[in-house]
């Protein structure tokens, strides 16, 4: 089996580690960076639990292997806030967007995505861009809600911080 | 879980990558977007190994209009789809399909070219391509080949591509007036396979009646397959006659052939297939008009 040095900005750090092949990022993000809050859920390409940020796109880290993010740059959920919690962060605490929270690292990197792309989307929009992220417990309204008020406060900032 | 061990290489170029696939043959597997082969090493219902990564191959990563087709290179992403303009406005089969294949997160990553290459009966693209027409174009060691996709689908996850060529792009031809296609899918949720899936291209004569039709079914047969019989059934006719459009349901259901799994039993399935060829033809004649 092919052993590779890969070298993968992490939320702005570089990371380099000689792995097998067969690594998963998730696991090579978990178990050789010590970030753990990138969590696996399923483990079969369905939850979303484990999702980050490739260079730009949100993907499913237990479905590309850590040798394929060589070079790369990767978000993490220990990367969003930035001094204080960012928006989406704040919605999900203020509007009660998680019970048990495994998922939530997952949809807020989803999200963050979601309102990069769009930043002022339609409920159904949001239900559709986190519908490959599973939550077994809110039943979603909760954190439709948080990702609305992250829209709101990153649009308008001092409206929803009055 | 942990996939089998295997080597990795990235070519840089499509030569290099054939190279490869001539060294290492059968024991290769092309590692496109991975969605599919990622959880099937993962589940070691595949254990390739060697696997060529063409992640690096850039030069594939396209979507373009050229000719009287759309051009899609094999690194083209799912999400490219849903972003294009020109598939949003001019190949609306293909648009329906892009936003309902797996999920957002997978279509980030996924590629049309391996949703093809894989050759499962339950992906949505085969379907697509085979009501489109489409021609897939492949590279091996002896040059370039261009593949019907009619003659492309072989048997159940097998292909025409021999294990020495690359898929290197999709073609579909570029509707023309009066034309119109539509893909109608049932999931029991995101991410999920179909249930059943239906594929419409068709063609409007001056009077209203059908001139040409193509429909694909997904996962209801051991591989991609064609509804023939449902297309027989509308071509030269008025598909806004009832009448015409429940024969063409009744002819999908009749020729396909699923297997019941926890998605629902075989006559369910084939009943999903009726309803859904009528939706698919109604909402593609509503296009074409």
């Amino acid at each position: 089996m092919s052993q590779h040095n890969v070298s993968i900005n992490i939320n702005g750090t570089e990371h380099s580690h000689d792995v097998d092949a067969r690594l998963l990022l998730v696991h090579y993000i978990r178990e050789n960076c010590d970030l753990t809050g990138t969590h696996i859920g399923c483990d079969s390409t369905s939850c979303g639990a484990c999702t980050v940020i490739v260079d730009g796109r949100a993907i499913k880290s237990c479905t590309m292997f850590a040798v394929q993010a060589s070079g790369k740059e990767v978000e993490t959920i220990e990367g969003v806030a930035d001094g204080g919690l960012h928006p989406i962060q704040e919605g999900f605490w203020e509007m009660h967007g998680l019970q048990c929270g495994y998922c939530t690292p997952g949809m807020i990197m989803c999200a963050k995505t979601l309102l990069e792309k769009n930043p002022d989307p339609t409920e159904e929009e949001i239900r559709w861009g986190i519908s490959g992220n599973l939550c077994r417990c809110t039943g979603y309204n909760k954190i439709v809600e948080a990702i609305q008020y992250a829209a709101e406060k990153i649009n308008q900032p001092e409206a929803a911080s009055a | 879980m942990i996939p089998g061990k295997f080597d990795y290489y990235a070519p840089t170029s499509v030569d290099e990558a054939i190279d490869m696939l001539v060294t290492h043959g059968s024991e290769a597997k092309i590692l496109a977007g991975g969605q599919s082969l990622i959880p099937a090493m993962r589940y070691r219902l595949a254990v390739p190994e060697v696997l060529i990564d063409i992640n690096g191959l850039t030069d594939l990563n396209y979507l373009k209009q050229v000719n009287g087709h759309l051009a899609i290179g094999a690194m083209c992403r799912e999400v490219d789809l849903e972003e294009s303009d020109v598939v949003q406005s001019q190949y609306h089969l293909l648009a329906d399909a892009a936003e309902v294949i797996a999920d957002p997160l997978v279509r980030n990553q996924a590629t049309v070219g391996g949703n093809i290459a894989h050759a499962d009966p339950a992906n949505d693209h085969p379907a697509v391509m085979l009501a489109y027409d489409a021609t897939v174009v492949a590279k091996g060691p002896s040059g370039e080949r261009t593949i019907p996709i009619d003659s492309f689908f072989t048997d159940l996850f097998e292909s025409a591509l021999s294990e020495q060529e690359l898929l290197t792009e999709i073609r579909i031809p570029t509707p023309g007036a009066n034309s119109g296609g539509a893909y109608v899918k049932l999931e029991r949720k995101v991410g999920d396979y179909a249930i059943g899936a239906v594929a419409v291209q068709l063609t409007l004569a001056a009077d209203g009646t059908v001139a040409a039709a193509r429909i694909g079914l997904t996962n209801v047969y051991y591989m991609p397959m064609r509804a023939t019989g449902a297309e027989a059934a509308l071509i030269g006719q008025d598909p806004s006659d009832e009448a015409v459009l429940e024969a063409a349901g009744i002819a999908a259901a009749a020729e396909c052939d699923p297997s019941a799994d926890l998605r629902g039993s075989a006559a369910y399935k084939r009943d999903v297939i009726r309803t859904l060829a009528k939706r698919a033809i109604t909402k593609a004649v509503e296009r074409a008009r």
